[in-house]
């Protein structure tokens, strides 16, 4: 809400403290002060400031209050005039162009000089010809042969509205030379008002929090008022259906009312306010919105009277009946539905409750009569008739959060009051009010060492009531034991064991939370509990970082058609179930993602052309509905993309290499080595986005816990990648966190010598190394400690569909050292062995 | 000239011989030569041990201790000539093999966390050390653990401050921040204390834009006991802030609201940016917004399985991303999330 000082300071004396300060006031009691913009007064003194300050100071030499002492023509312009001006210094003549000063022209020296807001050359100020806030200053200039340094302002060029029509014309006591900021100098706090705290979205409102917050009294409006018109009694009724939704509804009237524009101090402060001044009736029903938080609705009365078939009105407050429609005053016509509740009257809707009045009984120009409406609302019937007709006002604002039912009386009153003082008219005498039902204002019993021992502090139990009471509480103190009555304006404060909690803020918040201590925990440390799946899974992302990956944070938002991209065409696989939004930001991003290896393939074809080496991997869920189960499953994957250039470019060597699958079994291997996993197998295998030849399942103790390989050709070419082939692989982690060991065994070093040879063995080209490398180890028994492959040879030596595969072995005993005999039996077995498993020879 | 004479001269000259050449010998290949010649098989001092076969009986001890000495000799000279010639080689290569010390090295291949990792392990780090502990917690909650449980039952004024996306599956949602995982660590442990964070992603209906995204990653923070204090908080956070921060980190806590906790705060740390003078890093209020926080509600304890009578509790949330943004001065929350190599590569 935008706050005005000067309305502020009406209820607490606020002359003492600059803007900053206040600002900061008010921020640390919970009212936010998001902008600070000057109307006139000037930034407060020194460089740090905490608020965001924009707006127009007012310099005293250059705005001061003047008086035009005569309107006279202007010799070569029918739309200009020449005002003979005092300032206070001496006599000007002033031209201007403002329509509102056309009355006065050629009626000679005026009986009664009209103040004016004046402003000498050189002063800054907006354009009031240029759209938007545009500065400018004011020089020396001539129009038409007359020459002008001085200016009559407009509230645009002094920033108070984007009125720019004609000049402000002050009232007749503003004192002629007094600076301009002196007499009507403002600023404007924009304030941010939390949720839980709707009831100072008002003047009166933030007020009671400065006043706490300060010790200062509050002074709160006025509100008695002269009814001296016939009774209301039997005028008009009133009927609420259900309670429920409408605790209250208060009924006044006033009677010969002219609906003509508010005072002007009411205007600026309204447009101060951000809300558009239009006439003193509707004014005042703004007015006292803003004032006291209460939004009421003035209907014209005998317009109602009319409806009624020229009998006396009455209001039924009900839900919408089946197909009723309603246009509101914006001019929207909205098909209600049932849970819609309305103001109506016996010929139909007038309002939609609590939310905004009817075009059709709107106060007009010709209005005499208006019956004044102060209501209370069931806030969630509010906010569900709000969110379903999309519509917004000052009133739903409020409402749709809670506004206490006392206030419709409160409200009522005082804008009865208004509107005589602003538009004449009596008073009838007392008001319509249905209560069927007023909430029960809890009452809390806390006690003062409960308080302090929740806030760690040292506060009085009397302090503690000195707060709750300037906040309007009612407080009875009694030892240790606070009873606090709440006020009759509040609804955000609960009865037991949430009220103390409520009550808790409502003390820090004043207290301050600045002068709480800060303290260690001073807590019993609770189990130290081991999660060896988080644990893993950092060693997971440590392992692929050493290893040269960068690691990825991803959108779990996508579509099926993006994932869909993963397949080759014609791909026909089994239907994928999504965990669909309902309310997508975009088509784009409307499920949540299924496949981490669709990520990956993104993410590679967006660096594809900004780097010639890739190498990705992303830790990070699926979501799987799963049927009979609210939640889906939130599968944690491990996804791996290799791409490119083996190593990075370099100066004294030739272009490196392409990665191959090798490059990524490689990162693969070192990443299940590092966690320990033991039992990993590889196994050819077929996945559809990968290349058919080129793809393996890694099982781990025998099941398969993912799939790796080259990109399929089909696949590659559904996205923008560049030539080198892309490797994938795409893992199911748990298996493998579970699997890794926190904890293994430490080999001994050996203590003897071992002994090295190398193998060559030629065996069918459909024999896998490992299967060799399986019956090598078989052969070698406990002594053989290391077996590798060191080179494959194809080619005439070896002779068609063979291949030779060299291995370097290692034997080592633990007891002793190994002796060539030794060695040569180990050596015999496994020829032996390898001969008869897979028909192996042994290469001369 | 006795026999004795003659042969003692014969070696003298040998050696004499020798020691000449050796003067003239440069590098090491001529040495190489110059050992072949005058220590080899078939050298004169060789020669004058196998002719000693042929000598006098009283001859051969005498003949024999002089062309051991000889020998010897010219093995001392060999070795003194190696050491000259091997110094002054070293001496010639330290002169003449220079490298262009700024050509660019081979580069490594070095792979890097994302720098949301980089900062929620800080994170992660300095809560470990106060005897935090992680604990995962779902992206897809339901309802009812993203609001009612959090004091937020249908219709609730504050779930507007949550703009929410809503899944097809009735009642199911994605997390609009990381609290519901408040009520899951609770169920987990009640009767036991808490002290736990959870971070993780969340997702909001938000427009993208530089400062917007629809999903980022929080942490939350919770402790729950007995007699856990609102002072305890401000000295959690306030280390907290010092550590990540830097020494002289200035910190403040501002009234807020949360359905969730009460009372509720945003805690602020001095915008370090321009050291509190005002950039628009801080919208010059000089103060940065770090995290919002409070007390636990008495409801949500309730919903968690803690009695509120007995126990009482603080929580704080904190978005990774906006400080990641913040501790970087990066001009755009997309970047996150769109893995771009050039960004990455700079963490
Ligand atoms: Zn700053």
């Amino acid at each position: 809400m935008k706050l005005p000082l000067s309305w502020l300071n009406d209820y607490v004396d606020i002359h003492d403290l600059d803007i900053e300060s206040l600002a900061k006031v008010m921020t640390m009691v919970g009212l936010e002060v998001e902008e600070i913009r000057l109307v006139g007064l000037g930034m407060p003194r020194g460089d740090q400031h905490e608020f965001k300050y924009t707006g127009l100071s007012w310099p005293a030499e250059k705005f001061v209050v003047a008086q035009i002492d005569e309107v006279l023509p202007h010799p070569n312009a029918d739309r200009l005039v020449l005002c003979r001006v005092q300032d206070g210094t001496g006599e000007t003549i002033v031209l201007t162009g403002a329509p509102n000063l056309y009355p006065f022209k050629d009626q000679g020296p005026l009986a009664q000089p009209l103040k004016v807001a004046y402003v000498r050359e050189g002063a800054v100020l907006y354009d009031g010809h240029q759209p938007g806030r545009k500065l400018m200053t004011l020089k020396k200039m001539k129009i038409r042969g007359v020459e002008s340094s001085s200016m009559i302002c407009s509230e645009k060029e002094l920033g108070i509205s984007d009125e720019h029509e004609g000049v402000i014309i002050l009232d007749d006591d503003a004192p002629t030379g007094m600076p301009l900021a002196d007499y009507m100098g403002d600023a404007v706090f924009d304030v941010d008002t939390l949720p839980n705290m709707v009831r100072d979205a008002s003047v009166l409102g933030m007020a009671r929090e400065v006043s706490a917050a300060l010790g200062k009294p509050l002074h709160e409006p006025d509100a008695s008022l002269e009814m001296t018109g016939p009774p209301i009694q039997g005028r008009a009724a009133i009927e609420i259906k259900d309670p429920e939704l409408n605790p209250r509804f208060v009924l006044g009237l006033i009677e010969g009312v002219t609906v003509q524009p508010s005072p002007y101090w009411v205007r600026r402060r309204l447009n101060l306010a951000g809300m558009r001044p239009i006439n003193c009736i509707v004014d005042a029903t703004n007015y006292v919105m803003l004032e006291l938080g209460e939004p009421l609705h003035a209907f014209d009365y005998d317009f109602l009277i009319k409806r009624a078939n020229d009998g006396h009105p009455t209001i039924i407050t009900r839900t919408a009946r089946p197909g009723e429609t309603l246009t509101t005053l914006d001019g929207v016509t909205h098909q209600l539905d049932p849970e819609m509740e309305l103001v109506t009257d016996t010929a139909g809707p007038l309002s939609l409750a609590g939310v905004m009045g009817g075009e059709e009984s709107e106060v007009s120009l010709d209005t005499i009569n208006v019956l004044l409406e102060g209501a209370s609302w069931n806030f969630i019937n509010i906010r569900k008739t709000v969110s379903k007709l999309k519509i917004n006002s000052e009133a739903a604002y409020r409402f749709s959060r809670g506004v206490h039912p006392a206030l419709a009386e409160a409200g009522v009153r005082l804008c009865l009051k208004r509107m005589a003082a602003w538009g004449g008219g009596q008073v009838a005498q007392g008001l319509i009010d249905n209560y069927p039902n007023p909430p029960a204002d809890p009452v809390i019993t806390l006690s003062a060492d409960w308080v302090n021992q929740s806030l760690g502090t040292d506060i009085s139990v009397q302090e503690m009531a000195d707060i709750l009471e300037r906040l309007a509480f009612i407080c009875e103190v009694e030892g240790d034991t606070i009873t606090a009555h709440t006020p009759p304006h509040r609804l955000d404060i609960n009865e037991g064991l949430i009220g103390r909690a409520d009550l808790l803020e409502e003390i820090s918040r004043i207290y301050g939370y600045d002068k709480i201590p800060s303290r260690r925990l001073d807590q019993p440390l609770p189990p130290q509990i081991i999660d060896p799946v988080l644990l893993m899974q950092e060693t997971t992302r440590d392992l692929l970082v050493n290893l040269g990956l960068q690691e990825l944070v991803a959108y779990r938002m996508t579509s099926p058609e993006r994932e869909a991209r993963r397949f080759p065409p014609e791909y026909d696989g089994p239907y994928e179930e999504y965990l669909e939004i309902q309310n997508p930001i975009t088509v784009e991003r409307r499920v949540m993602r299924r496949s981490i290896l669709a990520t990956m393939l993104e993410i590679l074809e967006y660096n594809s052309h900004l780097d010639r080496r890739l190498a990705f991997f992303e830790i990070g869920p699926v979501f799987l509905p799963v049927d009979g189960q609210q939640l889906p499953n939130e599968k944690l994957m491990l996804s791996i993309g290799l791409t490119g250039l083996r190593d990075l470019p370099y100066w004294a060597e030739g272009e490196p290499p392409w990665m191959d699958f090798y490059d990524l079994k490689g990162v693969l291997e070192g990443l299940l080595m590092g966690l320990h996993v033991d039992h990993v197998a590889y196994r050819a295998a077929v996945h559809p986005s990968l290349h058919p030849g080129k793809t393996a399942e890694i099982l781990i103790d025998g099941k398969v816990a993912g799939v790796m390989g080259e990109l399929h050709p089909l696949v590659k070419a559904n996205y923008e990648l560049n030539e080198p082939p892309v490797y994938l692989a795409e893992i199911n982690l748990a298996p493998v966190l579970a699997a890794a060991r926190i904890l293994f065994d430490v080999e001994a070093v050996p203590t003897y010598p071992p002994v090295l040879e190398d193998l060559a063995v030629v065996v069918d080209e459909t024999v896998p190394a490992a299967e060799v490398e399986a019956v090598i180890r078989q052969g070698g028994g406990e002594n053989l400690t290391k077996v590798q492959l060191f080179d494959i040879y194809r080619g005439q030596q070896v002779g068609q569909g063979k291949k030779s595969l060299a291995f370097s072995l290692t034997y080592v005993a633990p007891d002793r050292t190994l002796t060539d005999k030794d060695v040569g039996k180990l050596r015999k077995r496994i020829i032996t062995l390898l001969d008869q498993e897979l028909g192996a020879v042994l290469r001369s | 000239m006795t026999e004795k004479e003659t042969q003692l001269a014969k070696l003298t000259q040998i050696q004499a011989e020798a020691l000449s050449a050796l003067a003239k010998v440069t590098d090491t290949a001529a040495l190489e030569a110059w050992r072949v010649t005058h220590l080899g098989r078939s050298s004169a001092v060789m020669g004058v041990f196998s002719s000693m076969a042929g000598m006098d009986k009283e001859l051969r001890p005498v003949m024999g201790k002089a062309a051991n000495e000889v020998r010897q000799t010219l093995e001392h000279a060999l070795e003194e000539k190696r050491q000259v010639l091997e110094a002054e080689a070293l001496q010639q290569a330290l002169e003449t093999e220079t490298l262009d010390v700024t050509l660019p090295g081979r580069p490594v291949t070095r792979g890097r966390l994302h720098p949301l990792t980089q900062v929620l392990r800080r994170i992660t780090q300095i809560f470990g050390d106060m005897g935090f502990q992680v604990y995962p917690s779902p992206e897809v909650e339901t309802d009812d653990y993203n609001f009612t449980y959090l004091n937020m039952p249908p219709y609730h004024p504050a779930r507007d401050m949550w703009d929410t996306f809503y899944t097809k599956t009735e009642g199911v949602l994605l997390r609009t921040h990381t609290s519901p995982g408040q009520i899951r660590v609770m169920r987990a442990r009640a009767p036991e204390p808490i002290r736990a964070i959870l971070p993780g992603a969340t997702m909001r209906y938000e427009q993208l834009s530089a400062r917007s995204e629809i999903e980022f990653a929080q942490v939350e923070v919770l402790v729950v006991g007995k007699q856990v204090s609102f002072a305890e908080l401000k000295g959690t956070l306030d280390d907290f802030a010092r550590r990540l921060f830097g020494e002289e980190a200035r910190t403040r806590l501002r009234p807020s609201h949360f359905p969730f906790t009460e009372p509720s705060a945003e805690f602020d740390v001095g915008c370090f940016v321009c050291n509190g003078a005002g950039c628009p890093v801080c919208k010059e209020t000089g103060w940065l917004e770090i995290l919002g926080c409070g007390m636990v509600h008495p409801v949500v304890l309730e919903y968690g399985g803690y009695d509120p009578a007995v126990y009482s509790g603080f929580a704080a949330g904190m978005g990774i991303d906006r400080s990641t943004l913040m501790r970087y001065r990066i001009d755009d929350i997309r970047h996150f999330r769109n893995n771009d190599v050039r960004f990455l590569r700079q963490f």
